[in-house]
């Protein structure tokens, strides 16, 4: 029977002996527990538990490394999924793009359907100089433009990485968010914008 | 009657330490709940602090202070086995009164 | 809830000349240190205390159809020990057959008991101003008795050995619409969301910080929060369906989380922003 490191680092801290466990039955029996364990509400079904590929593969803790074909799968379907605006025009309103980095609502069963989801950047992420209430979730993107220019390849991979963060890093942290339906197209071009307009506060 | 306070008094060196707290929404009146409508006020208007009968601590409280509030205070020539009694009024007309020996 | 925040906003806005000469990152830091001081300020005075008295009331009272009191009830160091029981939970209980938290052993006790029904016992787990949760104050009082006890979840039952496996699984269990797991916020050292500062649960250190000052009076909410309550509302941000109160997965989580904080003194109810 195989013991995974995960499975070590439980065994680890356990004092007693560890009997050897088959780490595939854990992970099925942990899946089986979840979804007796909650109730649909709101917008919030049972569905969400049920797991794609990624999500699956990914529920790993950070210290883990996915095997490289694995990572390169994950990378290859998630970028298939991109869909980019049919009229070409990947930058949006900057001003608009900021409102959507601002907030945090969307998606919970405590929020209303109705309303927009924000992108929540600042949980995560330092945009503007301005806003000093961001998080280290995920790295720095103050001068994002700046850096790397607004060409029509940037473009792309900006918005390509805002449409679906595992096409460029298997197992992201960040949310995948037009593959996922959480952002709008207005939206993911209104925060493109934000990152790469060089009137943008971001590359200031 | 209103949930009770907890009151704990020590005396040290003739100075009396009292801390008390107190179970109340103190609901300022701006809120509006789910629907809109405005959440009615209701908080504090008076406390008063007596020791052994004589008030040592008279205040007149309003919405700014917060829910469960935490008062304390120190007056002088109190000693342990006195009683100290706090009593509370609000807005609403609610009072409560609750007392504590000094320890 | 607005004093409390008066000597932090105003000490915020004197600083405030001070920020604006600082670059972006020192400011957040020294926000964060604002903050950390706003809370030492707030350890005094803490309206746990309240729910603490209502549930040694709600505890020794008789109470329930059995008009029974609580203070048979067995929390895992025999009937009726309450000093010290929490730095031990969750473990197996023989009675039930399985592991339990706290508060599954609170509903196991006010069910067989004082003879309430299952749905009774669990139709409020979280108050709501003058809509008040039993189990809130009477976790506020048991938690009382264990302040200062050493964390000590031992794992010696086969049943904590899985909890505690299947807990770690589901730290890690990525889904919703957002991807997120336990870890993505809690499995690394170091970091923040906005300027909260996030403990890394799956490190000796940040889950000693994190459990041990559970249950809480959150200051935003004006009610004392509990474990349960913890989890349930780290899932809806996580934008999963709701976590059903004392489910297998809430058990087997806590015993993770729990576990991990063997070592460290237990140091609630505490209060939080």
């Amino acid at each position: 029977m195989k013991i995974t490191p995960s499975l070590l680092l439980g065994c680890a801290l356990i004092a007693s002996g560890c009997a050897s466990v088959n780490d595939a039955e854990v992970t099925q029996k942990a899946v089986a527990v979840m979804k007796a364990s909650f109730n649909e509400r709101g917008q919030a079904k049972l569905d969400r538990l049920d797991q794609d590929e990624a999500q699956r593969l990914c529920s790993i803790p950070p210290s883990a490394t996915l095997p490289k074909d694995a990572a390169a799968g994950i990378e290859k379907a998630n970028l298939a999924s991109i869909k980019y605006p049919s009229d070409g025009k990947l930058l949006g309103n900057w001003r608009d793009g900021e409102k959507v980095a601002q907030s945090g609502v969307g998606m919970q069963y405590s929020d209303n359907p109705k309303n927009p989801s924000g992108a929540n950047c600042y949980a995560c992420h330092e945009l503007t100089k301005e806003e000093i209430s961001f998080g280290t979730i995920g790295p720095s993107l103050y001068n994002f433009g700046k850096v790397r220019g607004n060409s029509e390849a940037i473009q792309r991979y900006t918005y390509g990485k805002i449409y679906n963060s595992q096409a460029y890093n298997a197992c992201s942290n960040m949310p995948r968010f037009g593959h996922k339906g959480i952002l709008t197209e207005q939206q993911m071009k209104d925060v493109t914008a934000l990152l790469l307009d060089p009137n943008s506060p971001v590359n200031k | 009657m209103a949930d009770p306070m907890r009151i704990r008094a020590t005396a040290k060196d003739g100075t009396v330490n009292v801390k008390v707290l107190m179970s109340h929404e103190m609901e300022t009146g701006q809120r509006k709940d789910a629907n809109g409508k405005i959440v009615p006020a209701h908080f504090i208007q008076n406390v008063t602090a007596a020791h052994n009968g004589k008030v040592v601590l008279s205040a007149q409280w309003g919405p700014a202070i917060a829910k469960n509030p935490f008062l304390e205070f120190n007056f002088k020539g109190g000693k342990a086995g006195d009683k100290i009694q706090v009593t509370w009024t609000d807005n609403k007309g609610d009072k409560r009164t609750d007392e504590a020996a000094i320890n | 809830m607005k004093s409390r925040l008066h000597a932090a906003v105003g000490s915020m806005l004197a600083g405030g000349a001070l920020l604006a000469a600082l670059s972006s990152n020192a400011a957040a830091q020294s926000a964060v240190d604002e903050i950390a001081k706003y809370r030492q300020q707030l350890q005094d005075g803490n309206p746990a205390d309240l729910w603490e008295a209502r549930g040694e009331d709600l505890w020794k009272r008789k109470g329930g159809p059995k008009k029974a009191s609580l203070e048979g009830c067995d929390l895992g160091k025999g009937a009726g020990v309450v000093k010290g029981a929490y730095a031990e939970l969750p473990k197996y209980f023989a009675d039930a057959d399985r592991v339990m938290d706290l508060e599954t052993r609170l509903v196991h006790c006010m069910v067989t008991l004082q003879g309430y029904t299952l749905a009774d016992a669990t139709k409020r787990p979280f108050g709501a101003g003058s809509n008040r949760s039993d189990i809130e104050a009477l976790t506020a009082f048991v938690t009382a008795e264990s302040k200062g006890v050493t964390m000590n979840v031992a794992l010696n039952h086969e049943k904590e050995k899985e909890a505690f496996r299947l807990g770690e699984k589901i730290f890690f269990f990525r889904g919703g619409p957002h991807d997120f797991a336990c870890a993505t916020c809690h499995g690394e050292t170091g970091k923040r969301i906005r300027l909260q500062d996030l403990p890394n649960l799956t490190e000796k250190g940040g889950a000693q910080l994190a459990y041990t000052t559970w249950p809480a009076y959150r200051v935003s909410q004006g009610e004392l929060r509990t474990f349960q309550w913890r989890l349930n509302d780290c899932f809806r941000q996580q934008r999963f369906p709701e976590l059903k109160f004392t489910s297998e997965a809430s058990i087997a989580l806590t015993t993770f989380l729990a576990r991990n904080a063997n070592g460290a003194p237990f140091n609630a109810p505490a209060i939080k922003r």
